[in-house]
């Protein structure tokens, strides 16, 4: 039914050629959005060396309910500057997939360069208490099944499948945070307790921290990537898919859409070495692991992932900004980065990056 | 590089009203999407992929409810996308499903957009609270009113343009079974003599809120040649965006939206607008926009839209049909209201618009705007495949 990702002659090769990320923190209640967004773009432009009239098209990742007013999006075009007019475009979704619509407008041929973004606040409200209303609004919503509750449920599938158990679990909290301390834009740095339970099997550790953040990348197709990094992280592969919304209809030990998008993306063709994987919770690192083959030779999370800074609309544009950062430090050569949205992992987004031969 | 030609195949909406209290949001989409695939005569299988665009997530409050949604649109196990533009997003989202074909990501493309206004309360969603928006400033006709007296001031057009437009698009709803206003009683006069709401904007001069939603089936080459029905070709796309305020904006003709008219143009190989395109369904939300987007689409010179309108040249028979479906004047369901635009253009240059269809219809624009005229987006499609 759906044609093979094609990589035959005459399809453009598309890389991440910056990455900036805001440091987060728990709360920034004294500044807004734009301003917590403004110093990221500056950097990843200053980085390329780019202006606001050399991109071609541009991308942002947000969402109204965590700023609690319809069309947020629109006061942070103000701040990049989209004067003469420019060729833009929103997701309200977090910014992964607002890298994914910026990486068909290249594909298309009708842009090189690409600004992505996004950002999300969720200090100024509560971040689990919002979340439920993205449930199916007539049978589920009204109930109030919390994030955190949901992603209980799937831990608990887990450890009654048999896949893990709760130290197992620690140990992914304690290793993402551990990995933290040298990422100075995290969240928890270093050894933190493994907490009491938030809801059992979940205990504080095993869950993310909320936190307010941004992140931006550029994108530039061919020999433009060249011009603007040492070395491009370039996009061999990136797919994403989506299941059912009834958890209940679902297997919550499995992740058949990581497993399509991994596929549809290449990522089983050779082994990675590293993997970025937006899993908020460390029973989902546990399934992610599992769905995508990644042993015990793979970094995973290096930057601490999201369990040391979850930025909700930001987090999953993080994991293919850490990858490729990676890449462009020559510190990997194949990466994987994923992203997810909706509970219990019900979107999922793969992406596979490779720098050139050294 | 070549891009893959983009053919719409499919093309489905519901019967807009002001309340679907029939279904649900999730029965409401689909009964677009099917018919969609029923006019492409595919099934949920040939579908790739979703993009679907709605306006804020307040209008019905549920947040990102594309989640929900994956199962009512035969999604699960496909790539699923959520454009959100304002108001233009209905175009928005399907330029977006119309690159994953030119790009040759997916050859069968479902494009959909909603809104459900009864779920909520739409003035009050689009009113920003207070520090981020003066106060009185509720919906959008009291943040446009004022840009349509200054367009009136700058062009001298006479006042009664604005109920001519209005007068105008009722009639030609009461053609389109789709349309959510079937006034039978019109008049001129009526119009005239509806209550001011916000000076210069009359009631009869606005949208209503309506729950509905519209669907596409984008195809490649293949997928046309397949495909039972005439295809739609899409010549040419484009979206602009500029900042919401700002010193040097012209809130009257905005550059963002004459630069994204010249982009489509370019691409469609357009040089004269008003002697290339037919017809165009505009977004017109308030009676007076269509002779100033009229200027600001290339179609008349600045200050003289409002002669076009005035000397019919803009009705169901004239020289340059405008809201040939009765337009957002007539049916606005807000996410959905840019995607009607692009799926009645496509219908258009089909032959298959039945009673309010222009003979001969070869060139049709379709166009979208929203935010405090910041964001747009537009497409012009033809009757036979592109050239280049």
């Amino acid at each position: 039914m759906t044609r093979e990702a094609p990589r035959a002659a005459g399809v453009r090769d598309i890389a991440v050629v910056a990455f900036a990320q805001t440091d987060h923190r728990r709360t920034s209640e004294e500044i807004s959005e734009v301003e917590m967004l403004m110093p990221v773009l500056h950097e990843v432009m200053e980085s390329t060396g780019l202006k606001t009239a050399d991109i071609d098209f541009t991308c942002s990742g947000s969402s109204d309910y965590l700023a609690g007013r319809a069309f947020s999006f629109t006061l942070a075009l103000d701040g990049v500057g989209a004067w003469p007019p420019i060729s833009e475009s929103h997701v309200e979704m977090d910014g992964a997939w607002a890298l994914y619509e910026a990486w068909v407008k290249l594909r298309t041929g009708d842009a090189d360069t690409a600004l992505v973004y996004s950002y999300g606040k969720s200090s100024p409200g509560s971040v689990r208490d919002v979340l439920t209303r993205q449930l199916d609004p007539y049978y589920v919503a009204p109930l109030w099944p919390d994030s955190v509750a949901l992603a209980a449920l799937q831990a608990q599938a887990l450890i009654d499948a048999g896949t893990a158990d709760e130290p197992a679990l620690a140990a992914v909290g304690a290793r993402s945070r551990a990995d933290a301390a040298a990422n100075s834009h995290a969240q928890p740095r270093g050894p933190v307790p493994q907490g009491d339970y938030l809801v059992r099997p979940l205990r504080t550790g095993d869950c993310p921290p909320i936190g307010d953040g941004a992140a931006a990348v550029v994108l530039a197709a061919g020999e433009r990537a060249r011009d603007l990094c040492e070395r491009p992280a370039w996009i061999r592969g990136i797919d994403h898919r989506i299941e059912a919304h009834g958890i209940g209809v679902r297997d919550l030990t499995d992740s058949p859409s990581t497993r399509l998008a991994a596929e549809r993306a290449g990522a089983y063709e050779r082994p990675v070495d590293t993997a970025e994987l937006h899993a908020p919770f460390s029973s989902q690192e546990v399934i992610l692991r599992e769905v995508l083959g990644l042993d015990d030779g793979v970094r995973v999370n290096p930057s601490g992932g999201a369990l040391a800074a979850n930025p909700i609309m930001a987090a999953g544009l993080i994991r293919i900004g850490e990858a490729a950062a990676r890449i462009h430090r020559g510190e990997s050569d194949r990466a994987l980065a994923h992203a997810t949205s909706g509970p219990c992992l019900q979107q999922n987004l793969v992406a596979v990056l490779e720098g050139d031969p050294r | 590089m070549s891009k893959e030609p983009v053919a719409v195949v499919g093309v489905g909406q519901t019967k807009h009203v002001a309340a679907r209290r029939d279904v649900s949001i999730a029965g409401l989409v689909r009964e677009a999407a099917q018919r969609a695939l029923d006019d492409a005569e595919l099934t949920w299988a040939d579908v790739e992929a979703v993009v679907i665009g709605k306006a804020p997530d307040f209008f019905e409050g549920v947040m990102m409810p594309e989640l929900y949604l994956a199962d009512a649109l035969g999604a699960v196990g496909k790539p699923m996308m959520r454009v959100h533009t304002a108001g233009s997003v209905g175009g928005s989202t399907a330029l977006v499903a119309a690159s994953l074909v030119a790009a040759r990501v997916h050859g069968t493309v479902l494009t959909l957009a909603f809104e459900k206004q009864s779920e909520s309360n739409a003035m009050w969603g689009l009113s920003l609270p207070i520090p981020f928006q003066q106060p009185l400033l509720a919906g959008a006709g009291g943040f446009f009113a004022p840009h349509v007296r200054a367009y009136m001031r700058r062009s001298g057009a006479p006042d009664t343009v604005g109920s001519l437009v209005a007068y105008k698009n009722r009639r030609n709803a009461l053609k389109n079974p789709y349309a959510h206003l079937h006034e039978h009683d019109i008049t001129l006069e009526k119009v005239q003599a509806s209550p001011m709401l916000w000076d210069p904007i009359r009631y009869s001069e606005t949208c209503p809120s309506s729950d509905g939603a519209v669907a596409m089936v984008l195809t490649d080459r293949a997928g046309a040649a397949r495909a039972p029905r005439p295809a739609a070709w899409m010549h040419g796309g484009a979206m602009r965006s500029e900042p919401t305020l700002f010193a040097g904006k012209d809130s009257v003709s905005p550059r963002a939206g004459r630069d994204c008219a010249a982009d489509v143009y370019r691409q469609a190989g357009i040089a004269d607008p008003r002697r290339e395109i037919d017809a165009v369904e505009m977004y017109v939300p308030f009676s007076w926009y269509e002779p100033m987007w009229l200027e600001n689409l290339g179609f008349a010179a600045e200050g003289e839209g409002w002669k076009l309108t005035e000397s019919g040249v803009t009705e169901l028979d004239g020289d340059l049909p405008v809201d040939m479906s009765g337009g957002v004047l007539s049916t606005n369901p807000i996410g959905a209201s840019g995607m009607i635009r692009f799926a009645e253009a496509a219908l258009q240059v089909r032959g298959l618009a039945g009673e309010h269809q222009v003979e001969g219809a070869r060139r049709v624009l379709g166009h979208a705007y929203g935010g405090g005229s910041q964001f747009f987006s537009m497409w012009l499609v033809g009757a036979e495949p592109p050239t280049s």
